[in-house]
């Protein structure tokens, strides 16, 4: 256990402490303890980025289940160490600020922050580790921790249905995963990442791969909201606002980004791939920017705007795969994509985390949400109105914010599709740059709409339900934080480049520089007048315009019927699923013993018949039948009357009768099969069991005496008829087969004397051979004997009642 | 001999079958009786049937019926008697506190689930 393990588990081990923190001192915002955790942890893995962007890494081995190939490999590269440096940097900034906006005499603190450092631990474990096992162990843990912080307010409705939304949605993706994950393992014979990607030439040939790669990206589509499983996202919005801006803007749905950045270098060659991943991104980027501008609340437009972004960087990975099929790195432009694709990923954990705090904010001194109702609140908070300004024109690509950088690099790629010739991306390609484009537009309207709508236009503070002002300055410091990064990011972007993004980018497209080619990153504001600055001025336009008029257009949104959305297709299935079992329950568990008894014996019959008619089991050997006999005809013929007559029998006492007839039939044929044990206790049990019978039958209560002739009933004939066809049919062929082994009945007939001193051979295998059934026999009939006399003697508590 | 055993196994079988899917709660147990026989008989037919004589040991005999399927059968009717008439016991006892014998009124409600 090296110090790096002891980094990632001591979230953990803090989280431990939280409720004594929280119950110990009751004067101190709990809060305060915990930010020392995420603030040291930056620290340390700050020490880190002099390694990285050397081009090392470090790697420290914990075993945990060696014998299974299962360790705790801490990995730290330049990708991991971006993320745990956004982990750990947001997630200070998130505590700082959750310190002011919950309040410690209202909230459950304790629980709160337990949670909030069990995201975090597991966050870090899941982009430091190597082993896919563990990381998967990670990856569910933040399904988790996110469902209990989303959660959190457990008295709202709306919390309990987000928090069961994005656990079924992201657990059923963390479970494809691991499904990916094993087909991997079966395929590599390891569970190393770096082993993997050591061997994916290998595997690009095997017939799972294919299975694999998509396993693995349901389960990062569904974790990082991809269309059609966004869905969760926005109804994750539930929680507390520190919560929204640390999982589900920086950290938690970029895990699903971090693990196709991952695993690229495994996949990527494959066309499939850059389809499937650049594909959904570019669709996702499309469908959250166009439903984000239909929202009215704060929180949703960021939760929409959110999976828009993250659909963004998706497709920019999915594009830098392309990269691979180049052999030099200078003229490589899609290099670039992965480059703008970690750019975004930084750039967009800043604007969108000061964003989300904004949101807070104003929900903190307004009371609302709802751009409706806000308005004017420029002048009374000109702080957070500048936080929101920076943010939304970063989100929208203006310059000279760090946004506008990688929504260029992003046209970039997105225009080069034109001149890959691969995987017929020069035909149905022209879908990237158009989507690309149109999705930027409505970026640009709901960020335009989230600042305007809320702080300029006509103040209505009459609809607020509190009066508004400026908030506390604590609150202010983180948002103000991220948004000077934004500036700082803006203006000099090559701060980052050498520190994060190479290293990072080198992580996920090793085979190239492997190579000994080096990436370089050089990222500019002045590309002169190249296309994309054109398309940039197009969608400022464009925007602008829509903008303006966009009353007049907004009705396209309620064109859609809600039953055809995604939420409407989520919301009916877990219906229709939910009723469909128990539809599914109600018919086939009637509660009636015959129905079954009837599945058992259809499937006994369906069963065994098909298995004979299959394996052409039947067969009929005569060679070593008994001679039959005429009183043995005659008797068997007494036995089957009497069996076939009791089905017939008017009255009970027949019936009984009868069962009597057949029972001392049997005892005979045991006579004549030359078994005189067996027929001695045949006819005294017989006799007991028609006592006991009668004596039942005279206990009949009066309404049941009614005898009447059982009712006919096809169905039952027939099950009963195969049952006996199919049991026959068994006897005959097991007994033509049954030559196969001899029996080792030879050696109890030689020894019976000899061994045991007793002539009478079945007693002899009862007692001494084998002794142990007989033993256990006794019990069962001690174990009746007790049970019937319980039974009789104990009344139960319906008796007293009565 | 076996042949013709195996048909009257069969017999019993479906008869049994029959009686255990009917409405009457002291019919199942008469089927269940019946099933018990047809079990026997059948453990009884598989191993071959009068292939010498009774196995107690005697002087000048050499063929003896296999006596291991007979200490079997033993056990399973031991077993089978005692399980019938706990079944029985059973029954009566549910006549005396639920007033009827009829398998279909014995499903409960959906209330009671």
């Amino acid at each position: 256990m090296s110090l790096l393990h002891l980094a990632i588990l001591l979230p953990f081990i803090a989280a431990v402490f939280v409720p004594f923190l929280f119950k110990g001192f009751r004067s101190i915002h709990t809060g305060w303890f915990v930010l020392l955790v995420p603030l040291a942890l930056f620290i340390y893995f700050i020490q880190y980025m002099p390694v990285t962007s050397s081009g090392q890494t470090v790697s420290q081995t914990f075993e945990w289940i060696p014998s299974l190939g299962i360790n705790f490999t801490a990995y730290v590269d330049g990708l991991g160490l971006l993320f745990a440096l956004l982990i750990t940097g947001i997630g200070s900034l998130v505590v700082l600020y959750s310190i002011y906006y919950l309040a410690k005499e209202k909230e459950a603190l304790g629980n709160f922050y337990v949670y909030l450092l069990m995201f975090m631990g597991a966050m870090l474990g899941l982009v430091l580790s190597d082993n896919m096992i563990v990381l998967y162990m990670f990856w569910e843990f933040t399904s988790i921790s996110s469902f209990l912080l989303i959660g959190y307010w457990y008295d709202k409705e709306r919390s309990r249905y987000g928090a069961q939304k994005s656990m079924l949605i992201t657990v059923f993706g963390g479970l494809s995963m691991l499904g990916g994950i094993v087909l991997l393992y079966i395929m590599g014979g390891t569970f190393s990442i770096r082993e993997l990607i050591g061997m994916s030439g290998d595997l690009m040939t095997e017939p799972l791969f294919l299975f694999a790669m998509i396993l693995i990206l349901l389960g990062a589509f569904t974790k990082s909201a991809q269309f059609p499983f966004h869905v969760w996202l926005p109804d994750a919005m539930e929680a507390p606002t520190p919560v929204s801006a640390y999982l589900h803007s920086a950290t938690m749905v970029k895990a699903g980004i971090y693990l196709v950045a991952r695993m690229s270098p495994v996949f990527a060659e494959s066309g499939v791939w850059l389809w499937l991943v650049a594909g959904f991104g570019i669709f996702t980027l499309f469908w959250g920017s166009f439903n984000a501008v239909k929202q009215t609340d704060l929180k949703g437009i960021l939760a929409f705007s959110t999976i828009s972004q993250l659909g963004l960087i998706m497709s920019l990975l999915g594009l830098g795969a392309a990269a691979l099929h180049f052999d030099t790195l200078d003229e490589n432009m899609y290099m670039t994509a992965t480059i703008a694709a970690v750019f975004h990923l930084i750039n967009h954990a800043t604007f969108k985390g000061a964003l989300f705090m904004m949101a807070g904010i104003v929900d903190h001194e307004t009371g609302t949400r709802d751009i409706r109702k806000l308005g004017g609140l420029v002048n009374l908070m000109p702080i957070t109105f500048t936080i929101a300004i920076i943010g939304s024109f970063s989100m929208a690509g203006l310059p000279p914010f760090n946004g506008f950088l990688s929504k260029e690099m992003f046209l970039t790629g997105m225009i080069s599709v034109f001149e890959l010739d691969l995987f017929n991306l020069n035909t149905w390609g022209i879908l990237f740059p158009v989507l690309a484009w149109v999705a930027s537009v409505f970026t640009f309207i709901y960020s335009i709409m989230l600042v305007f709508k809320t702080f300029l236009g006509k103040p209505q503070f009459d609809k607020l339900p509190k009066k508004p002002h400026e908030a506390p300055i604590g609150m202010l410091i983180s948002p103000l934080v991220l948004v000077s990064l934004v500036i700082i990011f803006g203006f000099f972007p090559n701060l980052l480049s050498n520190s994060m993004i190479k290293p990072a980018v080198e992580a996920i497209l090793p085979s190239l520089t492997d190579a000994g080619q080096e990436v370089y990153v050089d990222i500019y504001f002045w590309h002169g007048f190249q296309p994309e600055l054109f398309m940039t001025l197009g969608i400022i336009l464009t925007g602008t315009l829509m903008y303006a008029t966009l009353a007049k257009w907004q009705g396209i949104y309620n064109r859609i019927p809600e039953r055809f959305t995604i939420n409407g297709v989520y919301d009916r299935g877990l219906d229709k699923s939910e009723s469909g079992s128990f539809k599914l329950n109600e018919v086939v568990m009637t509660g009636y013993m015959r129905s079954y008894l009837i599945y058992i014996f259809a499937f006994f019959v369906a069963i065994l018949l098909s298995t004979m008619g299959i394996r052409d089991a039947f067969a009929v050997d005569t060679s070593n039948l008994a001679e039959i006999r005429i009183y043995e005809v005659a008797l068997a013929l007494v036995l089957i009357a009497g069996a076939i007559t009791i089905l017939f029998a008017k009255s009970r006492l027949t019936s009984i009768v009868l069962l009597g007839v057949v029972g001392y039939s049997v005892a005979l044929f045991f006579v004549f099969f030359r078994a005189p044990d067996l027929a001695l206790t045949q006819l005294v049990i017989e006799t007991v069991s028609v006592a006991l019978f009668l004596l039942c039958f005279y206990h009949l209560p009066e309404i049941s005496r009614k005898e009447e002739r059982m009712k006919f009933k096809m169905g039952n004939a027939v099950i009963s008829v195969l049952v006996g066809v199919t049991v026959t049919l068994i006897g005959i062929a097991s007994f033509s087969n049954s030559q196969a082994f001899e029996s080792i009945s030879q050696y109890h007939i030689d020894n019976v004397y000899e061994l045991a001193a007793g002539g009478n051979m079945v007693n002899v295998i009862l007692v001494d051979f084998r002794g142990f059934d007989t033993l256990f026999e006794i019990c069962v009939l001690g174990v009746a004997a007790l049970g019937i006399y319980a039974m009789v003697n104990f009344r139960g508590v319906r008796r007293q009642k009565r | 001999m076996e042949i013709l055993m195996s048909i009257v196994v069969g017999v019993l079988f479906t008869s049994a079958v029959y009686l255990i899917l009917s409405k009457s709660l002291l019919r199942v147990i008469i089927g269940t009786a019946l099933l018990s026989h047809g079990a026997h008989l059948l453990l009884l037919t598989m191993s071959g049937l009068k292939t010498g004589d009774a196995p107690v040991l005697m002087d000048g005999v050499t063929s003896y019926t296999d006596p291991l399927p007979q200490a079997l059968v033993l056990t399973a009717i031991v077993i089978s008697f005692g399980v019938t008439a706990f079944f029985l016991v059973l029954a009566f006892r549910a006549y005396q506190e639920l007033g009827t014998d009829n398998m279909e009124e014995m499903k409960g409600n959906d209330s009671n689930d």
